[in-house]
């Protein structure tokens, strides 16, 4: 069992200058620098990957797997998240992709975009069936999931019940790899092709779930260079691998889900700001007449992850072309009761309020009131000097006795500068030059 | 130890841009401080429907929260023009916000009951000509 807050984003300390970057770009403000280095809040983190994006020394980066992975297994399976297909230019066919992904070594290959045909099915009917509720909130970005867990738990009963479509392309992957090798499932991996590590995340430690069934999670920018030598105009054979059409694929893009929906009672935000911005506005009830929620952590979608290659915005472009060629959809999979359960959350997602002072409400009340206090005492210019990413951010610290009043450099100057200057040693007088 | 912690929020009234800002900042201290999820929803939506009021018809004014152990009170002060009727500005639907508002997709009528609705108990003080003063309170369970 993995811990409940493993996280694909790490630090690679020995690139870390210590800078104050990240703590200031990071939206649920995880990150310190402690002793010259940024530490991570795990608790705090929910793997958006703003820091990998932001971090001058790349020394923020997302752990996945390496594609020496597909030697661990006697056949794999990949599964192409759509985003995939919005890092090539002139592709108007999406079994050109597909088949080079054969070539380079998977056995065979299930579209993710398959299985988001699916999800958007069953949205509609979600939709027509609960009209209590609205809107509902997407749950296909884990990072939007994560932040909904730990900080806007009104939201959680709005969250859409269903499992990301890369959980359920794998249950169904599975069983057919099986079934048509022969071969026991410890033999058989299950590959995803990622555009972020909030998904290597999820698929480790899942939500919804018990157990994703996906083995691996390679990069797309580690696939996508293998990928361009294989890739061919000039195949002629019949065969195909392409499952989805465009409403599936449209999934890559933001809005993408929500048009699957076939309404127009729903808004699409896109980048962690904005995301949170409309969190917060929903908490409030500032609208209550939408149907459907889509919220994607990275700008423009799943194309703007931070393991993918192309600009985001040219990558949309290129994703709305590829999905002019395609029919609406491909997936019409018969509703059984066992796809229902792959498609459905196993457990609930709980609140985790992983920002509280204290452990109970008197305790984190008495903080309150002293970090009030302190706010007061700091100088308020959110410098991030100290480590912290504001000075309320280190009078939270100080309150749960992980930083003092000392590491504002801003007090200590003030303290330094009424020192008289013979209780300082000899070499201020230069210093102060 | 401090038994109410006090914080005071101006409310500009000429930008609608900043309205929600207050709710926004109680919001988060609260999540911080253990209080159950309910309370909160229903401290955010009466405060950002009271701060909206404040700047639709009041050109602003000034809120001081203060949090207790056992319950959150919002005072949500301005000096506007007052509220003449306030039996009918209860009541759902009843909207006395200009046409200008109203495009804008305030104005409903819903203000006031929302407020009554999420809240435990609340208060209207008003005078015409001087002003209006809602005290809202929301019960920590």
């Amino acid at each position: 069992m993995e811990e409940e807050f493993y996280h694909s984003v790490h630090l690679d300390s020995s690139l870390c200058m210590g800078c104050i970057n990240c703590i200031k770009r990071c939206p649920t403000q995880a990150i310190r620098v402690h002793n010259g280095k940024a530490v991570i809040k795990k608790e705090f983190c929910i793997d958006c990957g703003e820091c990998i994006r932001i971090c001058p020394h790349h020394a923020k980066k997302a752990t996945y797997d390496s594609l020496d992975v597909l030697q661990n297994y006697e056949y794999t399976v990949a599964l192409p998240a759509p985003s995939l297909y919005a890092q090539f230019n002139n592709v108007d066919d999406v079994d050109i992709i597909l088949k080079a992904l054969v070539k380079m070594g998977f056995d065979d290959v299930f579209e993710v975009s398959s299985a988001a045909e699916i999800v958007s099915e069953y949205s509609r009917k979600y939709l027509e069936e609960n009209a209590c509720g609205r809107p509902f909130i997407s749950t296909a970005c884990p990072t939007v999931v994560r932040l909904i867990r730990v900080r806007f738990p009104s939201l959680i009963p709005h969250l859409l019940p269903f499992n990301a479509p890369v959980d359920i392309v794998a249950s169904i992957a599975v069983q057919r790899a099986m079934k048509k090798t022969g071969l026991p499932r410890e033999k058989i991996g299950i590959i995803f092709i990622s555009p972020c590590p909030a998904k290597v995340t999820a698929c480790k430690v899942p939500l919804g779930m018990e157990k994703s069934e996906v083995d691996a999670v390679v990069a797309i920018k580690d696939v996508y260079p293998r990928l361009l030598s294989h890739m061919s105009h000039d195949d002629y054979d019949n065969v195909s691998y392409s499952s989805s059409g465009r409403i599936g694929v449209g999934w890559g893009n933001s809005g993408g889900e929500a048009g699957g929906l076939l309404t127009d009672s729903y808004l699409a935000a896109d980048g962690i700001e904005n995301v949170i911005r409309v969190l917060e506005d929903l908490e409030d009830q500032k609208f209550t007449d939408l149907d459907f929620i889509e919220l994607d952590a990275c700008s423009g979608g799943c194309v703007g992850g931070v393991m993918t290659v192309e600009n985001p915005y040219v990558a949309q472009a290129k994703l709305k072309r590829l999905c002019k060629y395609l029919p609406v959809a491909k997936t019409h999979v018969p509703i059984t009761g066992e796809l229902f359960r792959k498609i459905t959350f196993e457990k609930p997602i709980e609140y985790r309020p992983v920002f509280k002072l204290g452990k109970t409400f008197s305790e984190s009340f008495d903080k309150m009131a002293m970090v009030e206090d302190l706010i007061d005492k700091l100088p308020g210019l959110d410098c991030g000097s100290c480590g912290a990413p504001t000075c309320k951010a280190l009078a939270e610290d100080i309150v749960r006795g992980e930083a003092t009043l000392r590491d504002c450099a801003v007090l200590l100057r003030q303290y330094l500068s009424n020192v008289p200057e013979s209780e300082l040693g000899d070499n201020v007088e230069e210093e102060r030059q | 130890m401090t038994d109410v912690i006090k914080l005071t929020y101006k409310v500009d009234g000429e930008d609608f841009t900043r309205a929600g800002e207050a709710s926004s900042d109680l919001k988060g201290k609260l999540k911080k401080m253990n209080v159950p999820p309910d309370a909160i929803r229903k401290v955010a939506i009466a405060m950002y429907e009271g701060e909206i009021n404040m700047v639709i018809h009041a050109h602003g004014g000034e809120i001081t929260v203060e949090i207790s152990k056992d319950c959150i009170t919002m005072v949500l002060a301005d000096r506007g023009p007052g509220i003449k009727n306030v039996e009918l500005a209860m009541q759902a639907g009843y909207s006395t916000a200009p046409d200008n508002i109203r495009t804008l997709g305030f104005g409903a009528g819903m203000g006031l009951p929302n407020m009554k609705k999420y809240t435990d108990e609340m208060k209207i003080d008003t005078e015409l000509g001087v002003g209006t003063t809602v005290t809202m309170r929301v019960n920590i369970a």
